[in-house]
């Protein structure tokens, strides 16, 4: 021991000679001189039950993880497949007020919420962010189209009276004069004219043309005369030419009336399912909205039906206040009713409710009304007898989930408005799948490139920052636990520069240390100077880069914010492992040796 | 045998300064000349994706042997929105622009509905699915804009107040260089602009960053010693570099070297990140070297040193004391 200081004096004395030394600012370092082993002992002893701590933290965060999810880290939608949904208030006139909107979407929050937890999904995200949006996140969901109309549809529920059609006869030729008056009657001449001349039309054309049509199968096709076939395709043509002016004739007198059909229901007209689209921009026309008599409104039936091989459209005459809404609504399930196999969903009113529904259904037994589901009828039964508390609601032809989603929907309550999907990102679990696998054999492979590069290079230094990588890996799966975050693929982007970061850290050191025993100096003190001159560049560096992380996060959304989560936490992690871990495990290799063995490095 | 590569190296980085800037200007006017072109090609800068623009972006696996203008053919032929190829061999994206007043998933649906109508197709699979409405993807931006630059604000003070101010001006001048650099190879290569794209740029600037304020650092260790503040100052950051050379050559490589498995092996994914990510390492490295080191002589030469302007100050409070005194 005393000739190894002896040693050491003499070296300091000689160095300090030269005047190179010294840096000026550089903190005081006992290190000049070795630290007594007592000291050292126990200042080892505690690095390490303090680095063992973090790990086992790190550990129990990422097994209580795996404990309650079966993955230690939760990976975002873009990684492992769902659904990403971003909602907001539908207001296309801008007459909510931002309050209003704000509070739809908190009330719409807890609704949305109920439907989901009852559709099984495993952890749902629902989340307002901002002033008047709410994201919805659903994990491995298969069925895009389900989960979409679970989360958008209003469900807003309504009974209301049919009415007969004489009390809107009057109406229609008001009707007919306000939309010639708003789009001009020879724009409806056209459109007219565009409506008849339908791909339908130009079918039959083409089967005259080519003589496929078997009634007029001709006896003998080799000897088709040319001529007489462009005759009748011609004639056609004509035909066709003159109904379509008729029908142009037509549009531009009566553009609504000529459009609707009578039907045997009481109170409802049909019209062709082809013409539904148009019919309906037509009755949104608010000059058209503005003749229809105050207390009437016309609204369309939710779904075809086949007459005769023709689909057809109803529309019902209806009164407009409903006498009874979905908010009297306290149960609703889904039941296949046995004797006309459908689907129908029953519910269950509440007291208040029971009580007005027998009233109306006991004085207008024989009449019809009319279910309404957010706006469109989906059916209008004839009212038989008294009904009270409970009912039913017959749904056709739809299948049992589409009953069982409607009772789940009714169940949980209208949205408050209706909501608009802003944006969407579904990603198939195939695809998420394989993106995982992908990624993970890139970046193990990544790993063991480091690993490789820092031994070869480095040698048994190597060993050590290898390491202190993987207790930067642990600390940062342990971290992305703890703080419950989603790792997203901009998330590995902050991943991939912290990593780079936690190298480049130990690198700085390492490479000091390197220059420090090239100028001679001995192994502690090289090791002493390599970490104490790092130090400036690594806080410098790591702090920068924190700050921007933090400020990315402050004021960034979705996938900026991923990134900063992930990298704020590398940070954080790089700096304990480089400047901590690192030096406890130099102290512990440093320990055993004398002052004049080299180091591997 | 030990590795030390690029020891005592002694390059003269700062002597090719001017080559440097003649590199630099080239690189950036073809990357703006791009951006140009782009406007008038293509109608905007960059291209963007679903995720700015607005619209539906569609991924589907085909079964093997589906060609793209069969796709194409399926869905519509002439008026087929924009298909392309999508990593594996049979998965295709298709983007369609946003329709005024038709709601996404019937966009999305439609499409769905074409390819299954299409007898050439056959059993499909969708993978992926996004529709995106127009306001969003300009918040985004927006945000994103505004955070970069109050995080230059930022970066700018703790510089100012960790080293001098030039050395934080210098850094920023290298980062500005750093992402209009790699915007430019974005519009030139017409490469996507996603979320993930956002994220590889903003790796790029924390990247720049970390380089830059490595070199610096070493640069104020030398300053701060005996003498350094007298010694010519071209010499003083050519030493410095050549000192810290071993550590940004190791860095650079072994972050390229898990970025290079990440790109040859990720998948498709996260291909196009991989990318800019790479391109953004070696932007990174040469312009620590290149850029901000330069960067900071000029700033240097053109406004002076804090203690030029101190002694400059001394100079002239002891001008103004030797007037005061009456002969």
């Amino acid at each position: 021991m005393v000739c190894e200081y002896k040693w050491l004096e003499n070296r300091l004395r000689t160095r300090s000679s030269t005047g190179t030394r010294r840096i000026p600012g550089g903190h005081p370092r006992p290190a000049d001189l070795p630290t007594p082993d007592a000291i050292m002992f126990s200042s080892i002893r505690v690095r390490i039950i303090l680095i063992l701590a973090v790990i086992g933290f790190s550990g129990w965060y990422l097994y209580s993880n795996y404990q309650q999810t079966g993955s230690i880290v939760k990976l975002g939608l873009d990684l492992q497949g769902g659904m990403h949904l971003v909602l907001e208030v539908d207001d296309p006139d801008g007459t909510m007020s931002l309050e209003a909107r704000s509070d739809a979407i908190d009330r719409s929050e807890r609704i949305i919420r109920n439907r989901i937890d009852e559709l099984g999904v495993e952890e749902p995200i629902v989340q307002k962010v901002g002033q008047d949006r709410l994201i919805v996140e659903l994990a491995g969901v298969d069925d895009e189209e389900r989960a979409r109309e679970l989360v958008g549809q209003t469900a807003m529920l309504e009974w209301k009276l049919v009415r007969p059609i004489s009390q809107v006869e009057a109406a229609l030729s008001r009707i007919d004069r306000a939309i010639v008056a708003t789009l001009g009657a020879d724009s409806l001449r056209a459109l007219g004219r565009a409506v008849e001349v339908s791909p339908e039309e130009a079918d039959e054309v083409a089967d005259l043309l080519f003589r496929t049509d078997p009634d007029q199968e001709p006896a003998e096709p080799e000897e088709e005369d040319p001529q007489v076939v462009d005759e009748e395709a011609e004639a056609a043509l004509q035909e066709l030419e003159a109904e379509a002016d008729l029908a142009a004739e037509e549009m531009a007198l009566r553009p609504f009336t000529s459009l609707l059909l009578t039907s045997d229901g009481d109170g409802e007209f049909l019209l062709l399912n082809e013409d539904f689209a148009l019919a309906r921009s037509f009755l949104e026309l608010p000059e058209v909205q503005a003749v229809l008599p105050r207390e009437i409104s016309l609204q369309f039936h939710w779904e075809p039906v086949a007459i005769g091989g023709r689909l057809y459209r109803a529309l019902y005459v209806l009164e407009r206040n409903p006498f009874i809404t979905g908010e009297m609504l306290e149960d609703a399930t889904a039941t296949r009713d046995q004797q006309f196999n459908q689907a129908i969903v029953q519910f269950q009113l509440s007291r208040a409710g029971g009580r007005l529904f027998g009233d109306v259904t006991g004085r207008h037994i024989g009449d019809r009304i009319a279910i309404l589901l957010d706006n469109e009828v989906v059916s209008a039964p004839v009212v038989r007898s008294r009904i009270g508390a409970r009912g039913q609601i017959e749904l056709g032809q739809q299948d049992m989930e589409e009953a069982r989603d409607l009772a789940l929907v009714l169940r949980a309550g209208a949205l408050p408005a209706p909501l608009r999907i802003m944006e969407e990102r579904t990603v198939g679990p195939s695809l998420g799948q394989d993106s995982i696998d992908q990624g993970m054999r890139a970046g193990l492979i990544g790993l063991v490139m480091i690993i490789l590069i820092m031994i070869a290079y480095y040698r048994f230094t190597g060993v050590l920052a290898v390491l202190a990588l993987s207790v930067y890996v642990a600390l940062v799966l342990g971290g992305l636990a703890a703080l419950n975050a989603t790792l997203t693929l901009p998330g590995i982007a902050g991943l991939i520069l912290s990593i780079g970061m936690a190298v480049d850290a130990n690198v700085l050191i390492f490479e000091r240390i390197r220059e420090e025993l090239a100028e001679g100096r001995a192994v502690r003190t090289a090791v002493d100077e390599g970490f104490g001159h790092a130090l400036s560049a690594i806080v410098d560096a790591n702090i920068t880069t924190l700050i921007t992380a933090l400020i990315l996060f402050q004021f960034g959304t979705g996938p900026v914010r991923g990134f900063a989560v992930t990298l704020s936490i590398g940070i954080i992690a790089s700096f304990f492992t480089a400047l901590y871990v690192t030096r406890t495990l130099y102290l512990v290799y440093l320990r055993g040796k004398k002052a004049q063995d080299t180091l591997s490095i | 045998m030990k590795f030390w590569i690029f020891r005592n190296a002694r390059y003269p980085f700062l002597e090719w300064r001017k080559k440097a800037y003649v590199f630099s200007a080239t690189v950036l006017s073809i990357g703006i000349l791009a951006m140009v072109a782009n406007v008038i090609l293509i109608g905007n800068w960059q291209s963007y994706g679903v995720d700015f623009t607005g619209g539906t972006r569609i991924l589907v696996e085909l079964p093997e042997g589906v060609t793209e203008a069969e796709l194409r053919e399926a869905l519509g032929g002439a008026e087929a929105p924009p298909v392309s190829r999508f990593g594996a061999e049979n998965e295709f994206t298709i983007r369609a622009p946003a329709e005024e007043g038709v709601a996404a998933e019937v966009v999305a649906n439609r499409i769905r509905d074409q390819i299954a109508a299409s007898p050439a197709i056959g059993e499909f699979e969708v993978l992926q699915t996004e529709f995106v409405g127009p306001t969003i993807g300009a918040e985004l931006q927006q945000q994103a804009l505004l955070a970069i630059l109050i995080s230059f604000f930022a970066t700018l003070i703790y510089l100012a107040f960790r080293f001098e101010f030039r050395f934080g001006l210098a850094s920023i001048i290298a980062t500005v260089h750093d992402i209009v650099l790699t915007l430019g190879f974005l519009a030139l290569f017409r490469v996507e602009i996603s979320l993930p794209t956002v994220a590889a740029v903003l790796t790029i600037i924390g990247y720049s960053l970390n380089d830059t304020i490595v070199v610096f650092d070493r640069i104020r260790e030398n300053l701060n010693k005996k003498g350094g503040r007298r010694e010519d100052p071209v010499k003083l950051i050519n030493r410095s570099i050549n000192e810290v050379l071993p550590r940004t050559v190791l860095t650079s490589g072994t972050t390229l070297a898990v970025l290079l498995a990440l790109l040859i092996l990720g998948g498709a994914v996260i291909r196009d990140f991989t990318i800019v990510l790479i391109l953004g390492v070696i932007i990174g490295t040469y312009s620590s070297i290149f850029v901000a080191s330069p960067a900071l002589l000029e700033i240097q030469k053109k406004f002076g040193t804090k203690e030029e302007a101190e002694r400059k100050k001394r100079q002239r409070s002891r001008k103004k004391k030797k007037e005061a005194i009456p002969v």
